[in-house]
């Protein structure tokens, strides 16, 4: 399974990305929507996106609505992991297209859990 | 599963030096409780042969799994979400089916601890059986402490409690911001009865139950209590009725009377017929 890491934190793209490869992902990361636009072509097929929110160039939100509106991607789950935690921003991500939710900080555990539900168990 | 002093003094060390976690003296029990699970899981026969492989094993994988073990709370929303995925397929559906002429179900969730598993049962029955929202549904769920049986009542949950397990689309559908919190939406705590009961003690009335949760609990006590409890449930229940232990639970050894039904990692089990 392949994972897109996208946050413009290179701290947590480590981090993050650690634990996907753990968890048995192959692993390539962006530092904005823009960077992970262009990695979907050079590096794509991905199974999930792990999308941060606030970034510079194109944010996690624009980035989750580009990606939905190309049927190529369709089968690619967008989860969100970001600092936004207002009800009115996890239902914006997930009208958008947003797959799941994690707010940030994240355990390993938490992503397992999700990623569990979204049929990406490791088990 | 017995722990003697030398290896509970070992698993410590161990544990200390990796999590800063304290374990003292006097807490041998929930070492026990911890890494039982694991025992299992490993194929191994007890905890002092845990203790062995964890010195053995040069990979360090097995301290790993040791010290997870002593370190998570495992409390989260679809937890193992095998056997809610079982309950949502099969038993749910088979129940309503038998249950039809009658229109009542009788649910007991016997160990609630902070409530995850009785509101995603709860939030399974809203998703996927509509039907049951015109049948009586008698939904108690029991812990043995009475802040738990608080905090249930609350339905209030951390963020980091809300990150665990649950899928997002039914966090907007049934809880609401509280502060920096999040709790239940009162639709899904209104179909609860939290209750105080202490599974080793005496049990109040209750109606005979078709679903029993009772995961992740036996491990706590000794093999006289384990019999007592699972017997207590057997005669609770209506013979048609299910019972969830922990995917690492078994009743071999201590109740000959049920059945393990064959889904996969649910720790389902039927009372034998006859």
């Amino acid at each position: 399974m392949r994972a897109l890491v996208i946050d413009d934190s290179r701290a947590i793209r480590l981090i993050l990305g650690q634990v996907m490869k753990k968890l048995g992902f192959e692993v390539v990361d962006a530092g904005d929507g823009q960077e992970a636009t262009e990695k979907l072509t050079s590096d794509g097929p991905f199974d999930i996106a792990l999308v941060d929110w606030n970034m510079p160039v194109m944010n996690g939100y624009d980035f989750v609505v580009n990606t939905r509106k190309n049927p190529k991607y369709n089968d690619m789950r967008l989860m969100m992991v970001t600092t936004e935690t207002e009800m009115a921003q996890v239902v914006k991500a997930l009208e958008a297209g947003a797959n799941e939710y994690v707010m940030k900080p994240f355990t390993k555990e938490m992503i397992a859990e999700k990623l569990s539900l979204l049929g990406l168990s490791s088990e | 599963m017995s722990l003697n002093p030398v290896d509970f003094d070992y698993i410590s060390k161990i544990v200390r030096e990796q999590s800063a976690i304290v374990l003292e003296k006097g807490k041998e029990y929930l070492v026990e409780a911890r890494l039982t699970p694991l025992v299992s899981s490993e194929n191994l026969e007890s905890i002092p042969e845990l203790v062995k492989k964890m010195k053995s094993d040069a990979s360090g994988n097995t301290i790993t799994k040791v010290v997870e073990a002593m370190t998570t709370n495992e409390t989260s929303f679809f937890r193992d979400i095998h056997p809610f995925e079982v309950l949502k397929n099969t038993v749910i559906p088979e129940l309503i089916q038998k249950r039809e002429g009658l229109k009542k179900l009788n649910i007991w969730c016997g160990a609630s601890s902070s409530g995850q598993e009785p509101y995603t049962l709860a939030m399974l029955i809203r998703e996927n059986f509509p039907q049951l929202k015109n049948w009586k549904i008698d939904f108690m769920a029991s812990d043995i402490s009475t802040e738990m049986q608080k905090r249930c009542q609350d339905g209030i949950y951390s963020q980091l409690e809300i990150n665990r397990g649950l899928p997002a689309m039914l966090m907007v559908k049934y809880f609401q911001r509280k502060g920096a919190q999040w709790q239940i939406k009162p639709e899904l705590r209104q179909m609860i009865d939290f209750k105080i009961i202490n599974l080793s003690g005496r049990w109040p009335m209750m109606p005979r139950l078709d679903l029993v949760m009772m995961r992740n609990v036996l491990i706590y006590f000794d093999v006289p209590t384990k019999k007592d409890i699972l017997k207590k449930v057997r005669q609770s229940m209506n013979p048609d009725g299910y019972v969830f232990l922990g995917a690492a639970e078994t009743t071999l050894n201590l109740d000959d009377k049920y059945e393990r039904m064959n889904f996969k990692q649910s720790g389902c089990y039927k009372i034998k017929e006859g």
